[in-house]
C-alpha cells in the first residue's frame, strides 16, 4: 500500500515516467494507420474514434480525456471534422504537449488543398464545414501530405529515431506512388462516370480517380434523406444511367437499398477508415485497395 | 451498314461526272458517314471499310461515268431539236414530282416533330406522376426502415437520462477568436394548476405560466484567452410572467490550460461541480424543467457562485477526477447556504419561514465548499458508465453558527452502437440522489423553533434515441423530508412525486422541439397535470458539451 502511494505520488510529481516510445493518439483510424506506417515500432498508438463510427459524432467520453492526458502527440485531421468533440476533450486533457501550435499537436490538413470551402456560412444549407470538405484522406496524394506532416512531427519530437521515421516515410511514399498508378489504371475505364453517395464524403476520391460523385442521398449535408429528394435522385439515376451507390458503415444502408431497388443499382459498402468494412483492416493501403476494387467491380458490373 | 454503302455507291455514280477525283469522293464519303445514324462503334467500322474500299470504287466509278457521258453524247446528237419539247415537258414533270416529294417530306417531318413533342410531353407527365408515386412509396418505406433502431442490450434497463454531447454539440465558425452563440428556449402549454410557478415549476428556467413563456435566452461566449487560459461567459436573459426582461450573469470564468501535475483551476462565477445536471445549462437538459430535488437543495437557479475550483485528474488506469470548489456561498444561487431568501408580504427576507440575518465572513470555514469525485469506465466498446459522489458544506443565514450539508450520488450509463448515425440510436440512464441537512435557526416572531430539517429525494431518467433525430424520455422523481414546523407553507418541502414522459425531435443539431407531460402529486397541492411544448434554437458557434 505504501509503495502504491509512493508510486502515485511519483506519477503526479514527475508526470508520466520517461518512456522510450512516443505515445501517439490519432483522432480517427485512417490517421492512425498512416501514423503506424511512419512510426513503426517506435510509437505506441491509439485511435479515439472507432472505424465504424461517424467521425462527426464521437462521444466525448471521459476515457478519451485520459488518453489525451497521457499522449505525447495528437494527430487530428483538422478541417473541423472533429469539432463536435475534440475541443472539449482537449480543454480537459491538461496536456501542454498538445496545446494549439505545439509540435505535439499535428493538424494533418495543413498543406492539403481543401475543396468546397464555403464563401458564406449559412446553416440553412445544412451542416457545412467552414474550413472546407474534411474527408480528404481518401485521395492518396493527400495521404502523402499527411504522412509528411506526421513524419515531420515525429522527427522533431523523437530525434533519435528520426532516421527510422524518414526511412518509413520514404518507403510509404514509394509504395503509395506505385499503388496510385495501379489504382488509377484500375479505375481508368470508368473515367467520367457518375456515382451516388449517401453523404458528401467522397469528393476527393472522385476527383483523384475521375469519377463524378456528386449525387447525394442527403438533400443537404447532415439532413436525412426525404422521399421527395430520393425520388429526384432515382429519376436522375435512371436518366443518367447511374448504377452505383456508396454508403459508409454509420449511415443508413436501408435507405440506399431502397433507392438501389428502383434503379437496379449496386450498393457498395465503403469506408474512410481501415477496419470500417470487412477487407479494409490492414491499414491505409489495404483500405484504398478495397475501395478501388469495390468501386471498380460495381462500375464494371452494369 | 449495307444500306450506307449502297447509298454511297449510288451517289458516287450519279455525281461521278462532277469530279471523280479521289479527294472529291473521300469528302463525300465522310458526309455520308456523318449522316449515318448508328452507334459510334459501327460508325468507326463503316469509315474504315469505306476508306479501304475507296480506291477500288473510285476506279470503277470513273469508268462508269465515262461510259454514261459517251452514251449521253450519242443520244443527244441523234435526236436533235425535235426532242426539245419532250425534254421541256419531262423537266417540268420532274420538277413537279420533286416539289411534290419535297412537300411530302416536309410534312412528314412536321408530323414527326409534333408526334415527338407530344410523346415527350406525355412522358414528362407520366414521369411526374411516377415521381409523385415514388415519393409516396419512399415515404412509407422510410417509415418502415427506421424504427428497428437496434434493440438495446440486455444490460440495465432502468429509469432516465441523456447525453449532453448528443444532439446539441455544434460547430465553431472558422477562425474567430471565440465562439459566440445565442440560444433561446420557448415554452407553451397548460396546466390544471392555475399558476404553475406556485408549486409545480419552481425553477427559474421552467415553464412558469399557462400559455407562452420564454424562460431562457442565453448568449454564450468562449475561447482561448491566451496560451494559459480559456474563458467562458454565459449571459442569460429571462422574460417574467409580466414580460419584463431580467438579465443575469450566469457564468463568467477562466480555466487553466496546462497546470503541472494534472491539475486544472477555474475561477470566476460558475456552476459548482455537484452531480450531473447542476452544471448543465437548461438547453442541455433532457426535460423542460429542473428535477424537484435539485430545486429544493440548490434553488431555482442551481448551485453557482463566485469562487474558485481546483480539479485533479488521477493517474489511475480509468478516468478519475477529483474536484474541490470554494465559493462565497452567498445569495439566492447558494440556496441552502448564505441565502437571504424571499421577501414576505412585509418585505422581510425569509428562508424556510425564518427571517435571515446577513452574515459577513469571519473565517475561511464560513465559505461554501463543494468536493466531488467522479470515475468513468468503458464497460464495453459501446457502453460507458460514469459514477460520482459530491457534497456541499457551508453556513446558512437562518441564525448564527448554523450550517447546511448536501450530499449527492450520481450515475450515468450510456449505450451507443459502434455504427451509430449522427449519434443515434442510443439509450442512456441517469440518476441522482441527494440528501440535505439544514440546521434552521429559531424565529420567535414567526413562532418557529430551531430544528434540523432533513430532505432527500432522487430523480431517475431513461432516454432512448430511437431513430436519427428522435428521442423519447421518461423521468420519475420523488422528494420528501422530515417534519418541519413551517411545512404547511413551504413549497420547497413536503412529499412530492412526479412522472414525466417526453418526446423530442431535433430538426438539426441547432434546434429542437419537445413535448412533455407531467403528472404531479404533492402533499401541498394534490394532483396536477401539465403539458408543455418547448422549442429551442441556437445561433452561431457553441462550444461542445461535456459527456
Amino acid at each position: 500500500m505504501k509503495n502504491l502511494w509512493l508510486s502515485l505520488v511519483a506519477l503526479v510529481v514527475m508526470g508520466a515516467p520517461a518512456q522510450a516510445k512516443l505515445n501517439v493518439v490519432a483522432t480517427t483510424p485512417d490517421l492512425a494507420s498512416i501514423a503506424r506506417e511512419i512510426g513503426g515500432d517506435h510509437i505506441d498508438l491509439t485511435a479515439l474514434a472507432k472505424p465504424t463510427e461517424d467521425p462527426h459524432f464521437v462521444d466525448a467520453k471521459p476515457s478519451l480525456i485520459l488518453k489525451l492526458n497521457r499522449a505525447d502527440v495528437l494527430i487530428e485531421g483538422g478541417a473541423e471534422l472533429e469539432i463536435g468533440w475534440l475541443p472539449r476533450l482537449l480543454d480537459e486533457s491538461r496536456n501542454s504537449k498538445l496545446a494549439a501550435g505545439a509540435p505535439g499537436h499535428v493538424i494533418c490538413s495543413q498543406g492539403v488543398p481543401l475543396r468546397e470551402v464555403p464563401t458564406t456560412l449559412d446553416r440553412s444549407r445544412g451542416d457545412i464545414h467552414a474550413a472546407g470538405n474534411p474527408h480528404f484522406l481518401v485521395d492518396p496524394v493527400n495521404a502523402k501530405i499527411v504522412a509528411q506532416n506526421i513524419a515531420t512531427a515525429f522527427c522533431s519530437l523523437d530525434a533519435k529515431s528520426a532516421d527510422a521515421y524518414r526511412g518509413n516515410l520514404k518507403k510509404f511514399t514509394e509504395v503509395l506512388e506505385a499503388k496510385l498508378l495501379e489504382w488509377q489504371k484500375k479505375l481508368e475505364p470508368f473515367k467520367g462516370q457518375q456515382v451516388v453517395a449517401y453523404h458528401n464524403s467522397w469528393l476527393y476520391f472522385g476527383e483523384r480517380f475521375g469519377l463524378n460523385i456528386d449525387i447525394f442521398l442527403e438533400p443537404k449535408p447532415g439532413v436525412p434523406p426525404t422521399p421527395k429528394h430520393m425520388a429526384a435522385v432515382i429519376m436522375r439515376m435512371k436518366t443518367e444511367k447511374v448504377h452505383v451507390i456508396l454508403v459508409d458503415p454509420y449511415l443508413d444502408r436501408r435507405t440506399a437499398e431502397t433507392v438501389a431497388a428502383r434503379t437496379a443499382a449496386t450498393v457498395v459498402d465503403v469506408t474512410q477508415f481501415p477496419g470500417g468494412v470487412k477487407g479494409s483492416e490492414g491499414g491505409y493501403i489495404d483500405l484504398m485497395d478495397y475501395l478501388v476494387n469495390a468501386v471498380a467491380k460495381a462500375l464494371a458490373g452494369k | 451498314m449495307k444500306a450506307g454503302i449502297i447509298t454511297w455507291r449510288f451517289k458516287a455514280i450519279s455525281e461521278g461526272n462532277a469530279g471523280n477525283t479521289e479527294s472529291g469522293l473521300t469528302v463525300h464519303t465522310r458526309a455520308v458517314v456523318a449522316a449515318w445514324p448508328s452507334a459510334p462503334a459501327d460508325r468507326k467500322k463503316l469509315t474504315r471499310v469505306q476508306q479501304v474500299r475507296t480506291p477500288l470504287h473510285s476506279n470503277l466509278a470513273a469508268a462508269l461515268a465515262v461510259l454514261v457521258l459517251m452514251v449521253w453524247g450519242c443520244v443527244s446528237q441523234a435526236s436533235g431539236q425535235a426532242t426539245n419539247e419532250v425534254e421541256d415537258l419531262r423537266r417540268q414533270l420532274r420538277q413537279l414530282q420533286e416539289n411534290f416529294e419535297r412537300m411530302q417530306r416536309e410534312q412528314h417531318q412536321q408530323i414527326e416533330a409534333l408526334t415527338k413533342k407530344m410523346d415527350n410531353l406525355t412522358k414528362e407527365q407520366a414521369a411526374e406522376a411516377d415521381k409523385k408515386k415514388l415519393e409516396q412509396e419512399l415515404a412509407t418505406e422510410l417509415q418502415k426502415n427506421q424504427p428497428t433502431a437496434a434493440a438495446p442490450p440486455t444490460t440495465p434497463a432502468p429509469s432516465a437520462a441523456w447525453s449532453p454531447t448528443q444532439p446539441l454539440t455544434v460547430a465553431r465558425a472558422g477562425s474567430a477568436y471565440m465562439n459566440i452563440s445565442f440560444d433561446a428556449l420557448m415554452d407553451v402549454g397548460g396546466s390544471t394548476a392555475p399558476d404553475p410557478s406556485q408549486f409545480l415549476e419552481l425553477g427559474d428556467h421552467d415553464p412558469m405560466t399557462r400559455g407562452f413563456s420564454l424562460p431562457n435566452a442565453e448568449i454564450a461566449l468562449d475561447g482561448a484567452v491566451d496560451p494559459y487560459f480559456k474563458g467562458f461567459a454565459n449571459i442569460v436573459l429571462k422574460l417574467d410572467h409580466n414580460n419584463e426582461t431580467s438579465i443575469e450573469l450566469e457564468e463568467a470564468y477562466a480555466q487553466t490550460m496546462s497546470l503541472p501535475a494534472n491539475f486544472q483551476a477555474k475561477a470566476g462565477q460558475f456552476y459548482a461541480a455537484f452531480g450531473r445536471q447542476n452544471a448543465q445549462h437548461p438547453h442541455q437538459w433532457a426535460f423542460v424543467d429542473d428535477p424537484i430535488i435539485l430545486t429544493r437543495t440548490f434553488g431555482p437557479d442551481g448551485l453557482r457562485n463566485v469562487g474558485g475550483q481546483l480539479s485533479w485528474l488521477a493517474p489511475t488506469p480509468f478516468y478519475t477526477e477529483a474536484f474541490l470548489g470554494v465559493f462565497n456561498g452567498q445569495g439566492s444561487t447558494a440556496f441552502s447556504f448564505r441565502n437571504p431568501g424571499q421577501p414576505d408580504t412585509n418585505g422581510v427576507l425569509r428562508v424556510h419561514g425564518r427571517a435571515t440575518t446577513d452574515l459577513t465572513l469571519s473565517s475561511p470555514g464560513e465559505l461554501l465548499y463543494v468536493p466531488r469525485i467522479a470515475s468513468s469506465f468503458d464497460l464495453t466498446d459501446q457502453q460507458t458508465l460514469v459514477v460520482g459522489a459530491s457534497a456541499a458544506f457551508g453556513p446558512n443565514e437562518t441564525g448564527t453558527d448554523l450550517r447546511s450539508q448536501v450530499y449527492g450520488a450520481d450515475i450515468y450509463w450510456k449505450w451507443k452502437p459502434a455504427n451509430a448515425q449522427a449519434g443515434f440510436p442510443f439509450v442512456s440512464w441517469q440518476t441522482e440522489a441527494l440528501y440535505q441537512r439544514f440546521n434552521a435557526g429559531a424565529d420567535p416572531s414567526a413562532s418557529l423553533t430551531a430544528e434540523g430539517l432533513r430532505d432527500w429525494g432522487f430523480y431517475s431518467q431513461v432516454l432512448w434515441g430511437f431513430r436519427p433525430r428522435w428521442m423519447a424520455g421518461l423521468r420519475g422523481e420523488y422528494a420528501s423530508g422530515n417534519h418541519g414546523e413551517y411545512d404547511p407553507y413551504d413549497v420547497y418541502r413536503n412529499e412530492r412525486t412526479r412522472f414525466s414522459p417526453d418526446l423530442t425531435f431535433y430538426p438539426s443539431e441547432f434546434s429542437k422541439i419537445r413535448l412533455q407531460y407531467n403528472y404531479d402529486h404533492g402533499a401541498l397541492f394534490g394532483v396536477e397535470h401539465s403539458v408543455w411544448l418547448q422549442f429551442e434554437f441556437l445561433l452561431g458557434a457553441h462550444g461542445a458539451h461535456k459527456f
